[in-house]
């Protein structure tokens, strides 16, 4: 017969150790009640990012630049260069020493401008490689794609350039934010000048992209144009890579339209614009008024594809390498420094993704993500471009200047395609975050 | 009326580009009895031949803009404006007919080339393994663009007299509505020209004789004595040719990128099925009828009624013709039935 050994003060001794025991790595181990987010970088000495860029495809060209903007970045951070916008962005938490500490590592992926490559990608580097952040992209679909992963995955996913509204209207998410104005900020800064330029008597002809970016930038374009007075004659779908628009050209030329509308990005852009002016439209006068063309989203990279024939041609962008401010001039002199030519859009937005998921880190003081994620709700910024910018804490969109521009006729360089034609102020160009609908969910 | 008159127009035009595009592939089909799947590739090949002439034409002096201080921002005066004036311009404005010079000799060693250093070893191998190694080629051929002229599209105007659009419906007594771009009835015109000198080389001279012979009885034509490997490795050429030529004249429709021949590649293999494999004139009437049929399908009128229509036409007739006519519409007995 066994004899137990239990008593009174071995149980108040043994309960005494436990619970010494359980509460002692709260003191001493730093962050340790914190190991239970993805990719925590803990006690090691760097922190890795995740840039998912479209690398082949149609759209390498503007990835091998969202890359060089990325990669000066992580330089920046980490106290090398000569700092680019970190010397003029306000307020300022980082101090040039990686993010809390650490030194910023980055790795890459390929999104190929489709949605289950880049959610691939994207998978891979959280998985795989660590990321703590994912970042990158150059088109609607793959951002919408990639958010939602990083959702599930309890990622941040910093978007790159992606332009419909349902990034941050139906499809928001709580991990996801965007830097990039939408099509809604297009259609309220591009209408007022569309009526100072064209008047208000006009019958606009729309070809749209068959996507995402396509409907919404179709949308937003007919709800401002029309509220100015404007026709929508017709508004036809086109397929994406379409290559020859001329099927779909020319039932405009009878359609009594005097105004085009191209709601066409890149490759299809370049196309659609060399077609249409193939056909004569920009010759054309209907009823006594000058046919127009317009292209609600400029890219200077996609503009040098159709050559002389977007001279005078008006639409909007979300920066330009021209502009003169402290921020604009600092990031343009570092990338040229750099890599001896001017950044696109697509680099800038993909820049100041990158230092602001850092510099929200550092606010935060950690690298939990709900935490940075209210570090990033409602955080205001001056110095990086556009004027005074907010990210909306409801939609995790930016609020800020969006620039309308025009085909420069006479460039007095290769780089000079674009000429600013108004920096609309971002007070026009702000709505209520319940148009565009959507959730944010919460943060687990 | 005036909408049909122009979407067919728009067909004959797009016919047009199948048809040279087919043309090469059934006639490389019928000879050598290869699937080539790099034929898209040497379209694009041909494109930038155009490029790269321009390109040579406009090499230039780099003024600098000295508004720019951060990188090299510069204005390109060309050489051949400093040393000839407006006949330099001239000559640069006319960069892509002329390119046709340099595309034909370029594109002819290039399918000597790829004839003799690769296609020779497969003519005994499966179609399967055809094409793996032709559509391999194909990706290699286009990354190699890609590393040396980037992947966005680059502009390659026609010559500004032929830049607007010709009044086709008042030369018709028709109504002014109807205008069609100039260089897009050229391309019309060039490529039944193209077609024709095909045509008229395989069906009036000796080689043409020859491979034709060759094309129904191998064998025989080589009982005779005959060297049939060698002519075909030339059709292996002429077809190159052909679909060069075609790449080249389509650069001021299509700014070209290095893409643009995959783009044509499976349409133009569509349209050589429907056609007959191996059947020039199926090849050639096919890609005009499909050119016409996508054209109509992508009317407002017609799409009203099948939203979508525009975008499966031609893989509708693919299937109607080929569950009518199994061998294409003008297809032979015998081939590809092995």
């Amino acid at each position: 017969m066994s004899q137990s050994t239990f008593t009174r003060r071995g149980l108040l001794r043994s309960s005494a150790a436990l619970g010494a025991a359980g509460v002692a790595p709260s003191f001493f181990v730093r962050d340790a009640w914190a190991q239970d987010f993805t990719n925590n970088p803990g006690n090691g000495s760097s922190v890795t990012l995740g840039f998912n860029v479209p690398q082949s495809g149609a759209y390498a060209d503007e990835g091998a630049d969202e890359l060089r903007a990325y990669t000066l970045a992580v330089k920046h951070l980490n106290g090398e260069g000569d700092g680019g916008m970190l010397n003029t962005m306000k307020p300022l938490s980082l101090k040039g020493n990686g993010v809390l500490g650490k030194e910023v590592k980055f790795v890459t992926g390929d999104t190929q401008t489709k949605s289950d490559a880049a959610r691939a990608s994207a998978k891979r580097m959280i998985e795989k490689d660590g990321a703590i952040m994912i970042t990158g992209g150059s088109s609607s679909g793959v951002a919408i794609a990639v958010q939602s992963l990083c959702q599930e995955a309890g990622v941040i996913f910093m978007a790159g350039l992606t332009h419909s509204n349902d990034t941050t209207g139906k499809d928001k998410r709580k991990y996801g934010f965007r830097h990039f104005f939408n099509t809604e900020m297009t259609g309220a800064s591009l209408g007022p000048v569309l009526e100072s330029n064209f008047g208000k008597d006009r019958n606009a002809y729309h070809l749209t992209a068959d996507y995402t970016w396509g409907w919404s930038q179709e949308g937003s374009i007919k709800k401002y144009t029309e509220a100015l007075g404007w026709n929508t004659t017709a508004a036809v779908r086109t397929p994406l890579g379409a290559g020859d628009f001329s099927q779909y050209i020319t039932p405009v030329l009878n359609s009594g339209a005097d105004v085009l509308v191209l709601n066409h990005y890149g490759k299809d852009m370049v196309n659609s614009l060399t077609q249409a002016v193939q056909f004569g439209l920009r010759d054309k006068n209907v009823g006594g008024k000058d046919f127009q063309i317009v292209v609600p989203l400029f890219s200077r990279l996609m503009a040098q594809g159709a050559g002389e024939n977007i001279k005078g041609i008006f639409g909007s962008t979300n920066w330009n390498w021209s502009l003169t401010d402290e921020g604009s001039a600092a990031f343009v002199k570092s990338f040229g420094a750099e890599y001896g030519f001017p950044p696109s859009q697509a680099a800038h937005t993909t820049y100041c993704q990158a230092i602001l998921y850092a510099n929200a880190c550092e606010m935060a003081g950690t690298f939990n993500p709900c935490e940075v994620i209210t570090a990033l709700e409602g955080f205001k910024f001056d110095g990086m471009g556009n004027g005074a910018t907010e990210y909306r804490a409801s939609d995790h969109q930016c609020f800020k200047d969006v620039l309308v521009v025009r085909g420069n006729e006479n460039p007095s360089s290769q780089f000079d395609l674009l000429e600013v034609v108004q920096e609309v102020p971002r007070s026009q160009v702000e709505y209520d975050p319940s148009l565009l609908g959507g959730e944010l969910g919460n943060c687990a | 009326m005036d909408a049909i008159l122009l979407q067919i127009l728009n067909g004959l035009d797009k016919g047009g580009a199948y048809a040279l595009i087919a043309l090469g592939l059934t006639l490389v089909f019928g000879t050598l009895g290869v699937v080539n799947f790099a034929h898209g590739a040497l379209f694009m090949l041909g494109a930038f031949c155009a490029v790269t002439f321009q390109k040579i034409l406009t090499i230039s002096v780099k003024v600098k803009d000295e508004s720019v201080t951060f990188f090299d921002a510069y204005k390109e005066v060309p050489y051949l404006e400093i040393w000839w004036g407006d006949t330099g311009l001239a000559i640069i404005d006319w960069a892509v007919p002329l390119s046709i010079f340099m595309a034909i000799p370029v594109m002819l060693l290039i399918g000597l080339l790829m004839e003799r250093g690769l296609i020779q070893y497969f003519y005994k191998r499966t179609h399967a393994e055809q094409i793996l190694v032709t559509f391999g080629l194909a990706i290699v051929l286009q990354e190699i663009v890609k590393s040396f002229f980037g992947a966005n599209p680059i502009p390659t105007p026609a010559p500004d007299i032929v830049a607007g659009s010709a009044a086709v419906g008042s030369w018709l007594g028709l109504s002014d509505n109807i205008v069609y771009p100039y260089w897009r009835l050229i391309y019309l015109a060039f490529s039944l020209l193209v077609i024709f000198a095909v045509f008229a080389f395989l069906q009036f001279t000796t080689f043409g004789m020859v491979v034709r012979a060759g094309m129904s009885d191998r064998e025989t034509v080589g009982l005779l004595g005959i060297n049939i490997e060698r002519r075909f490795t030339i059709v292996f050429g002429i077809a190159t040719v052909v679909a060069g030529l075609a790449g080249v004249m389509y650069t001021p429709i299509l700014p070209p990128d290095y893409h643009i021949g995959m783009d044509f590649l499976v349409l133009s293999f569509v349209v050589v099925v429907v056609g007959g494999m191996g059947s020039l004139p199926g090849a050639v009437s096919a890609g005009f009828l499909l050119g016409i049929l996508q054209s109509f399908a992508s009317m407002n009128e017609v799409k009203s009624i099948f939203p979508g229509i525009d975008q499966i036409i031609i893989y509708l007739v693919a299937v109607v013709v080929l569950l009518v006519r199994p061998r294409g519409l003008m297809g032979r007995k015998g081939v590809m039935e092995d």
